[in-house]
């Protein structure tokens, strides 16, 4: 009999579901895991360095808003957020989507074909148009194509989305081995020309406007459209939107459209309006970072505004502290992984909730006393994580 | 004859790392976990044996003594698996204990991985303040690359089958072994189980933690090997940051192509590697190389639709492929 | 007589919350014998089962088996009383043989080898009687060759007492005696055999003795030869009882929707409606009675436009026009383009007629949303109607920006209830409306649907408690197997009358 008890006895940690905090409780798990993993971050940056932790965080500081930084930190989370803002209502649908690299790249191609082109013999403004309008639509079919498979047969979209990436960067390859006979992998300002002109002289102003716009316009968009209420609704439900009449092929492949298209918008604020120059890089793992900051903020497009600054505020800052310490440039990409790997645990905590069995311990002890301790219900403590 | 017997070993030298990084995949995804970090991973696992190696060389260098090959093999692969481990276990205990979403989680661990390589190949002789000048590990990988001691005396024959370091044979025999356990043993039966039907291996009395653990940390570490791989035996030993390129990559596609299935993936490695390098051998203008560096994407892409619109139930991912397990959800 | 007894239960009782599943349950298996449970839905005849298996544990009581006291926490130290459980969703892996499924888990002795396997599974195939090719992958498989795999698991492991959880449910009637045969057969040899089931010919044609659960409790366990179906019937359903409901007369009812010859299967291509056939009035409720999955689920939905037939026709008429329209493989959407008000509250609520995550208002518009040109959502009607119906079905909640999945189950209902009323319906069906529910949000509920009854909606009810149908009904079709056993007035029908109808189709008008 008592052996039989041994063996039943409930773990140490039970876990258990729950409902979810409260919105307030939840920021506070977030907060402290990040706070954490900046500590985490700051000690390792100090192991490496040998630096002072605190000229160290000035030099981050500076690294993000130092003098003539601060506006080149802006566009930067400009063109993250606005990569982010594509991939999102395809995730508010549950379509996991990570091809947004090859989406955005295959718009900034399209962007980069009609400035190579055309560059000489149009004039700005039917330039700018016909350079949008390919871009858009380009993305958008990077982004259909495998909406249509998944919404007729199922069709693992992760997989297929990753793989759409890779063609797409061949395809720039290829462009790039057209247009520059002289095996450069850059296709550069030279052969495009300007795309699209500064906006009151002021430079990525224009891109930093039209980011700034999408964001309101994809946050009505999803709040407040019957479109974006469809999306919510597949997402949550497809049993719930076949009841109530949704045909959800058709906001699948609808969804993927837009997704794709704001991709394609992507790329042609990058090429068109920054680079002004074309390579397979060109996005810059944009299109993956994206997905951290759309889910990190919890598919709102607001909320998702101060995800992209976290990010690219950390990525800006230990540029800075690489450069200055001599140290390569990917040190940044370690201390962004860390705070990744914080912030994705602490889903944990707000999701989850943990039963600590003190009496798991206690029990060994009466065993060894022959008590049937085992008959007693078993206490459980509850332990709030915060 | 000769170009197409240096084209079949260039490239099998080529699929190597895709091979390793497909088949730890495969191990991993059979027990229902979509490691996207899989690219992060491999570059870990070169980094660490960098590390392990350049230690190694350097101890040499400054007491005077030859490098031992012995050792230097060793080491670096200790290195490799320890790292590759190391990242993994980041990557379960996310998605396996805090149940994290395993598509984030693995691009994170991409990102994480790739900057740790990079960084260390960059920064190494900096933070040692070592005096060389630059991460050149010639004398390591000739140990790496030490071919069987019959290679260059059986002529065509000898370069199509022995010409390579032990590396490429093991990239081999661990996909074979793979393939084995998974189909004819106990414990492939059960970690199957886990991939398609968490639930009912649970109802069996199966341990589904501590099988997707070890199956993804095993998997990681294989992975890793691909890249150690790369830098010790393809690369001669030198570190280019971004090296690699996207061939983590090219090894989740493959395990899409072959089905995941490991020995699938050995003839599907061959074929991507050759598809990688066929614009060497081939008098098409330049531009057609990316073209053909496409192939194994779009052919990986038609496998994927051909096998959802045709169902067959034998094709297919495992059924609970990128979906957490908790026991208590109903 | 005491030796010879394999398993006893002695004062089990179980409660989940504030419900009493079990209380006091006494019961005992002699070896070698086959003892039917029976009882309603909700008689806690699965709970009693799982408790056997290691599911759940029971809050009081004693288990024996084999004359000596057992703790069983969890299904393997079941099965190390060799106690095995067939439940009614079976555990299978789909890619897998029939061998690797029964070998999953399992640690024999000495090198794991497949055909060694294939080999035992098909001795014990034959040796009892089953047909079964152990290479077979599950996903090939009939429902009752996936049942087979289950209880050769059971049987592998070496099982001497197994519990069948409904077993006959999904099977067709050839193959029902096809399993009965092996059952015998199983008893033959030793085995103690636990069949739950709720219908009376089985229990007569397959157990020696008759176990009767109801609300929980233990009525009697009987020799089935010394009983006949009629006594058992009332031993199942028990003594009516006056819930009070009030039920006016119809006021002058005219047909609203006409099914004829409803045929539906489902993926695994089982028949789930064989020639349904009624005609729902308006300004009367008609139950919907049957053992749970006797098809009332597709039936409701194929009105919905949720399922695909295989033939017959569904005709609404117009209470306006007296227009005819066909409603049969038409979408939801394109039902409601037709104009006819259709409401439909499904079994389902949090899966299919709600979304947990949105609030009380996201959830109004559900149904509503489209309504206008426009291409932006109106919130304020669905605010105002969250808050009407906050109000006046007394939904207990923060406010109406709560999300819907942190309602208690019966203020889940409501809103429910309340947003497919509030589209003011022709035609209202509800499936199970008060599961789950305490009695007071139970009656509002009665009340709603007499409300609508009495507004001229034809209201299909579907229900599960005999007393509340023939209370609340005006008429009541009753289900079996996916056929229509019978349709009765429920002003004048017996509760018996309904049980028997309930559990076998032939000979019952």
């Amino acid at each position: 009999m008592n052996e039989q008890v041994k063996k039943t006895r409930d773990p140490f940690v039970r876990i258990t579901k729950r409902d979810g905090v409260t919105f307030g409780k939840a920021c506070i798990v977030r907060a402290v895991c990040i706070a954490v993993a900046l500590l985490l971050c700051a000690i390792l940056t100090v192991l490496v360095t040998g630096q002072n932790p605190l000229v160290m965080f000035a030099t981050v500081f500076k690294g993000a808003f130092g003098k003539g930084r601060g506006f080149v930190t802006l566009h930067e989370a400009a063109l993250l957020l606005c990569v982010s803002l594509a991939v999102t209502p395809a995730f508010r649908m549950r379509f996991w989507n990570i091809g947004a690299e090859g989406q955005a790249l295959i718009g900034g191609l399209a962007t980069a074909v009609i400035m190579f082109l055309f560059h000489d013999r149009m004039s700005t403004f039917p330039l700018v148009l016909l350079m949008t309008v390919s871009a858009v639509v380009a993305g958008a079919i990077w982004g259909v194509l495998p909406a249509i498979f998944k919404a007729h047969w199922g069709t693992n979209e992760t997989l297929f989305t990753l793989m759409m990436n890779y063609i797409a960067i061949r395809l720039v390859e290829w462009f790039l081995k057209i247009a520059d006979k002289s095996g450069s992998n850059v296709v550069s300002h030279s052969l495009l020309g300007d795309g699209i002109p500064n906006l009151f002289g002021v430079q990525y102003l224009f891109n930093i406007v039209v980011v700034a716009l999408l964001t309101v316009v994809l946050y009505i968009y999803l709040q407040y459209s019957k479109h974006g209420y469809e999306i919510a609704v597949v997402g949550e439900s497809e049993n719930t939107a076949r009841y109530v009449g949704i045909n959800v092929r058709k906001v699948i492949i609808r969804t993927m459209i837009l997704s794709g298209a704001i991709c394609g918008l992507a790329g042609l604020l990058i090429v068109g309006g920054a680079s002004h120059s074309i390579d397979s890089n060109i996005i810059k793992g944009r299109g993956f970072t994206a997905i951290m900051v759309s889910w990190l903020g919890k598919f709102n497009p607001l909320y998702m505004i101060l995800t992209t600054f976290l990010l690219v505020f950390l990525a800006r800052g230990a540029d800075e502290v690489s450069t200055i310490c001599g140290l390569n440039s990917s040190f940044s990409d370690i201390l962004t992984g860390i705070i990744l790997f914080f912030i994705i645990g602490s889903e944990f905590f707000i999701h989850y909730q943990m039963h600590f069995n003190w009496s798991f311990f206690e029990r060994e002890k009466n065993d060894e006393a022959g008590a049937f301790s085992a008959e007693k219900p078993a206490q459980t403590d509850e332990k709030e994580e915060a | 004859m000769t170009v197409l017997i240096t084209f079949i070993q260039r490239a099998i030298l080529q699929a190597t790392p895709l091979l390793f990084g497909a088949t730890g995949e495969i191990i991993t995804e059979k027990s229902g976990n979509l490691n996207l970090g899989i690219p992060g991973i491999m570059y870990t696992g070169a980094i660490s044996g960098v590390i392990g190696g350049f230690f190694y060389q350097n101890a040499c260098q400054a007491a005077g003594y030859a490098v031992v090959p012995i050792i230097a093999v060793l080491i670096p692969l200790l290195c490799s698996l320890v790292g590759s481990l190391l990242v993994t276990l980041i990557y379960c205990f996310l998605t396996i204990t805090l149940r994290a979403n395993q598509n984030v989680t693995g691009l994170a661990i991409t990102t994480f991985g790739t900057g740790l390589g990079n960084f260390f190949g960059g920064s190494l002789i900096k933070i040692t303040k070592s005096d060389v000048p630059y991460v050149a590990l010639t004398k390591i990988s000739l140990a790496f690359k030490k071919t069987l001691p019959f290679a260059s005396k059986t002529g065509a024959f000898g370069t199509l089958f022995f010409s390579y370091g032990f590396l490429v044979y093991l990239s081999i025999i661990l996909a074979i072994v793979a393939a084995i356990v998974l189909n004819k043993t106990r414990v492939g039966l059960h970690l199957r189980a886990v991939g398609e039907n968490p639930a009912t291996a649970d109802a069996a009395g199966i341990n589904v933690t501590k099988y997707k653990y070890f199956a993804t940390a095993i998997g990681g570490m294989i992975a890793g090997l691909g890249g150690l791989f790369f830098v010790m035996d393809y690369s001669g030993g030198i570190w280019a940051n971004n090296g690699f390129g996207d061939r983590g990559w090219l090894a989740i596609a493959i395990v899409i192509f072959a089905l995941w299935k490991p020995n699938f993936a050995i003839p599907a490695s061959f074929l991507f590697g050759g598809l990688y390098i066929l614009y060497n051998y081939i008098s098409a203008s330049m531009a057609l190389i990316p073209i053909l560096q496409m192939s194994p994407y779009v052919v990986t892409l038609i496998a994927l639709v051909l096998t959802s619109i045709r169902n067959n139930r034998e094709k297919q991912p495992p059924a609970s492929l990128g979906l957490s397990y908790f026991r208590e959800e109903r | 007589m005491a030796e010879n007894i394999a398993l006893q239960l002695k004062n089990i009782s179980k409660h989940f919350g504030t419900i009493m599943a079990n209380r006091k349950v006494d019961l005992d298996l002699v070896r070698g014998e086959i003892l039917a449970v029976l009882g309603e839905n909700g008689s806690g005849k699965t709970t009693l089962m799982n408790m056997i298996a290691g599911i759940y544990y029971p809050d009081e009581g004693q288990i024996f088996v084999d004359g000596k006291e057992a703790t069983i926490r969890s299904p393997k130290d079941a099965f190390e009383y060799k106690i095995g459980m067939i439940h009614q969703h079976f555990k299978l892996v789909d890619i897998f043989t029939a061998a690797e499924n029964i070998a999953l888990g399992m640690h024999d002795e000495g090198k794991f080898d497949m055909a060694k396997i294939e080999a035992s599974v098909a001795e014990l195939t034959e040796k009892f009687g089953f047909e079964m090719d152990p290479r077979k992958k599950i996903y090939q498989m009939s429902v009752s060759e996936k049942q087979t795999v289950e209880i050769l698991k059971i049987l592998y492991r070496g099982a001497d007492i197994l519990i069948l959880d409904e077993p006959t449910a999904v099977l067709t009637p050839q193959e029902i005696d096809k399993l009965f045969a092996v059952l015998r057969r199983m008893r033959e040899s030793g085995k103690s055999i636990i069949i739950i089931t709720h219908k009376l010919h089985e229990v007569m044609a397959i157990s020696d003795r008759v176990a009767v659960l109801r609300r929980g409790e233990h009525i009697a366990t009987v020799k089935t030869a010394e009983v006949s179906e009629a006594e058992l019937t009332e031993m199942m359903v028990g003594k009516k009882i006056s819930l009070n409901i009030d039920r006016t007369e119809p006021k002058n009812p005219t047909d609203r929707l006409i099914v004829k010859n409803l045929n539906c299967f489902s993926i695994d291509g089982i028949q789930k409606l064989s020639s349904v056939s009624f005609t729902a009035r308006s300004g009367e409720i008609l139950g919907i009675a049957g053992i749970a999955g006797s098809g009332q689920r597709e039936l409701l939905e194929a009105i919905a436009g949720l399922q695909h037939l295989s033939g017959g026709e569904i005709t609404y008429i117009d209470p306006q026009t007296g227009v005819e329209e066909n409603l049969r493989d038409k979408t939801p959407q394109q039902i409601r383009e037709l104009g006819v008000r259709l409401s439909f509250v499904p079994e389902d609520r949090l899966g299919m007629g709600l979304v947990g995550n949105m609030d009380i208002v996201d959830n109004m518009m559900l149904r509503s949303y489209r309504r206008g040109r426009s291409l932006f959502l109106d919130r304020k009607q669905p605010s105002n109607l969250a808050d009407e119906i906050i109000a006046s079905l007394e939904v207990v909640t923060p406010s109406s920006h709560t999300p819907v999945r942190r309602l208690s189950g019966g203020n889940v209902q409501k809103v429910l209830v309340g947003r497919e009323i509030a589209a003011a319906p022709t035609v209202l069906m509800a499936a199970y409306p008060v599961r789950g529910l305490d009695i007071n949000s139970s009656y509002m509920i009665y009340n709603l649907l007499n409300a609508q009854k009495e507004n001229g909606v034809a209201v299909i009810f579907v229900g599960e408690d005999l007393d509340v149908l023939l209370e609340l009904c005006d008429r009541i079709l009753v289900l079996c197997g996916g056929k229509v056993s019978g349709i009765v007035e429920g002003r004048k029908a017996k509760k018996e009358q309904v049980g028997l109808m309930m559990t076998k189709t032939e000979g019952v008008s």
